[in-house]
């Protein structure tokens, strides 16, 4: 049905932690496109993924982690040159992870808004200096540009007092300034793909209203596609265009949002969206909980990820095999033997 | 007086009387006092017994600076902080010094936000849930490890794991290990300063849910800071608005969500993104930013953003006052304004 080309396509990715105590699978085998101006949800217990996945595709994964399988497929037009198609396709889980093209691309490219805001700046220079360094880094200008457009992009994100916040150090913010500064930060270089890991899960919900207008404002001006990892079920519902439900490394099920909180599928996503405290739940009753907790990562469950908290769970079957993810609807995929037949004995 | 009626209010555990907390701002070589941030700029309200009551307001309008007061963490610059004992008496802990303060201690306690730096990294469970035994004087280490068997088994971690370190823990279950040492000596009042707004969504309903039950166990009152409206909703019975040191609007939750009587609390509520795709919130944000409470603006502290201001809202400070019987808000218009809540 689209006619674009996806921007980013992964597929089957894993990526393995081998430590003393035991190899932990964080990522393994988890596939997705996402369309250029689209804004794709990731939802998800802790541990399941999801960050790891976003560090994969911009290579920052740390060592002893690594990408063991699988392809992160970059398309973009094509630099120069006179060749049949306009756009090139590069396979990031190729490159070098600290080599000329991986930097060039991070952060200009791909930019990432990372779950803790501390981590983004140093806190030895000013966030001026460091937001001045990326854009001098990546554009072509002058420091005296690289300032006007700097202080622009704080004019951009709410900033109050733009020209004071440029000279002042990241620990000197309050939580609400910093999580734009960050912002403003990976907006500095109009990045094609950007990353939002829970980037208003600590702010206050007027920050986050500004945070998701701003974050919208720049997709529909630049087309620019969205990743966005979320806690908030409001956040998701506001935001995403198309949505993945990960769990234990692997994706339960994908589709549009209204198909994931109207036909959710998975009884993993049946069961984690009913989890989720909103304006709209029922006061000062007990949250209905995924029952069990999540597995040790050295310890997966053998076959279905899910299958020793699944309410579903079809003994001999669930257990025996890993579910492929399949379509169970025109944009909707699934991991889960409910929705595929049984093998016919011959 | 007339004998109370079955359904009377319960009565108050700890009653906060214009509570001021400012901080000096110090400038220059000689740390001169150059102005006062008001963190904490006439607050009042009652804590009763067996409720939760939620405080919340964007951040840095003093939710922090009111709990570490209540605590005594800080020494409030006026104001009152009557405490109801267990054994009746009424005590003013703004008066009170540290020594006279000790025994009062143990009946409130707190739970904080960040699980992860909240406990100390080289400190066993059995040593983290038991130092307030200890300090309080249970000496006997028996004595001590059934108590923090006891209190590990309500907060739902096995025993077992007493000899373990926190960084064996995951989040959720670092939470517990926060509330199990905050319930160690048995508190009325547990001041909760975002307890969950560091955890992922579905440990976020196991810890709230924690709360609630043992809230029903224990007889226990919460203070609740967040400012995840949604948890709030869900959680709290009562619900206290903060805007720039001050409360702008108190009421029992269902009321102030479903009719708030003061534009921040509405702007606060339009804010909220619906949890559903088909519902749009495209609301009208809330314009410009919180103003600085070292130099609050003139008459009511919100009229810069408000959409309803009138002349009288630049000059006039607004009185706090109980619009409704239980419902109090701070604002000239609040008997015209027809502001919109969220249904349900
Ligand atoms: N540096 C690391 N060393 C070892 N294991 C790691 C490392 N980083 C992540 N992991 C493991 O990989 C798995 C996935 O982690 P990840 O941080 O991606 O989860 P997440 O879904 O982002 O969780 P959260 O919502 O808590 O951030 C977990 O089991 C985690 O413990
Ligand atoms: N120790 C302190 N010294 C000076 N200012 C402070 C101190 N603690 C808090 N403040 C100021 O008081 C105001 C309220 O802070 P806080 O209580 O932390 O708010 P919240 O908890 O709502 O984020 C803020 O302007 C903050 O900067
Ligand atoms: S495959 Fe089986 S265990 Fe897994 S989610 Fe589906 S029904 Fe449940
Ligand atoms: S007093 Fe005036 S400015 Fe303040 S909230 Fe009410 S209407 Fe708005
Ligand atoms: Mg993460
Ligand atoms: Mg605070």
């Amino acid at each position: 049905m689209t006619s674009a080309e996806p921007l980013l396509s992964v597929r089957d990715l894993k990526v393995h932690f081998p430590l003393d105590e035991g190899l932990v699978r964080a990522v393994e085998g988890v596939s997705f496109d996402v369309a250029p101006g689209q804004v794709f949800g990731i939802v998800g217990e802790s541990g399941c993924g999801k960050s790891v996945t976003m560090k994969a595709i911009l290579r920052l994964v740390e060592p002893p982690g690594r990408i063991v399988g699988g392809q992160i497929l970059w398309r973009r037009p094509r630099q120069a040159g006179e060749a049949s198609s306009q756009t090139e396709e590069i396979d990031l889980a190729q490159l070098e992870r600290n080599g000329r093209e991986m930097r060039s691309l991070r952060g200009a490219e791909i930019a990432l808004i990372p779950q803790e805001p501390m981590a983004a700046f140093s806190p030895v220079h000013t966030i001026g200096d460091q937001i001045r360094e990326a854009i001098v880094l990546h554009q072509s200008v002058s420091q005296r540009e690289a300032r006007r457009l700097a202080l622009e992009i704080f004019h951009d994100v709410g900033m109050p007092m733009p020209e004071q916040r440029l000279e002042a150090y990241s620990w000197q913010l309050s939580g609400g300034l910093r999580q734009r500064a960050v912002i403003a930060m990976a907006l500095s270089c109009n990045p094609r793909l950007l990353i939002a890991d829970e980037p208003t899960t600590a702010v206050d919900v007027t920050t986050q209203a500004q945070v998701l207008r701003l974050l919208r404002e720049l997709q529909a001006r630049r087309n620019s596609a969205i990743i966005f990892i979320t806690h908030d079920l409001g956040v998701i519902a506001q935001m995403a265009d198309y949505v993945m439900v990960m769990y234990l490394g692997l994706v339960m099920e994908q589709g549009p949002v209204d198909d994931i909180f109207h036909a959710p599928k998975h009884p993993y996503t049946q069961a984690l969206l009913r989890s989720i405290p909103s304006v709209n739940s029922t006061p000062r009753a007990a949250l209905p909980t995924v029952s069990g907790s999540l597995p040790h990562p050295f310890n997966r469950p053998p076959g279905c990820p899910f299958h020793p908290r699944c309410p579903q769970f079809m003994p001999g079957r669930c257990e025996a095999a890993v579910p492929e993810l399949l379509p169970v609807g025109p944009r909707q995929m699934a991991s889960c033997f409910l929705y595929q037949a049984a093998e016919v004995p011959a | 007086m007339a004998a109370p009626a079955a359904n009377a209010t319960p009565p108050a555990v700890l009653e906060i009387k214009r509570l001021r907390k400012y901080f000096p701002i110090r400038k220059g070589l000689l740390q001169r006092v150059a102005g006062q941030v008001r963190a904490a700029d006439d607050v009042s309200f009652a804590i009763r017994q067996g409720e939760t009551l939620g405080l919340v307001g964007e951040s840095g309008c003093g939710k922090t600076t009111v709990a570490r007061c209540i605590l005594r963490a800080y020494r409030p610059t006026s104001g009152q902080l009557l405490f109801y004992t267990q054994s009746g008496e009424v005590v003013d802990l703004a008066q009170l010094s540290r020594p006279a303060l000790r025994p009062l201690r143990r009946q409130m306690q707190m739970i904080f936000q960040d699980p992860y730096g909240s406990l100390n990294p080289r400190m066993s469970l059995f040593d983290i849930v038991g130092e307030p035994l200890l300090v309080n004087g249970l000496r006997s280490r028996q004595a001590r490890s059934e108590r923090v068997a006891e209190l590990l088994r309500l907060v739902g971690l096995p025993p077992e794991y007493a000899q373990r370190f926190p960084h064996a823990f995951s989040g959720g279950q670092r939470q517990r290990i926060g509330i199990a040492r905050a319930l160690a000596l048995n508190p009325r009042l547990v001041v909760a300063d975002e307890p969950v707004s560091a955890l992922d969504v579905s440990v976020q309903a196991q810890i709230l849910n924690l709360l609630l039950e043992l809230q029903q166990r224990l007889s226990l009152t919460y203070l609740f800071v967040a400012h995840n409206l949604g948890v709030v909703k869900h959680f709290c019975d009562r619900v206290a608005v903060m805007y720039v040191g001050q409360l702008v609007e108190l009421a029992e939750t269902q009321a102030l969500f479903r009719r708030p009587r003061h534009p921040y609390t509405a702007a606060l509520l339009a804010a909220v993104p619906a949890p559903d795709p088909r519902v749009r919130s495209g609301a009208a944000e809330l314009k410009g930013d919180v103003p600085s409470p070292a130099s609050p603006p003139s008459g009511c502290y919100f009229h810069p953003r408000c959409a309803h201001a009138v002349d009288a809202c630049r000059s006039e400070r607004p009185a706090y006052r109980e619009i409704e019987p239980g419902h109090f808000v701070r604002c000239h218009r609040a008997d015209e304004l027809n502001l919109e809540g969220i249904a349900q």
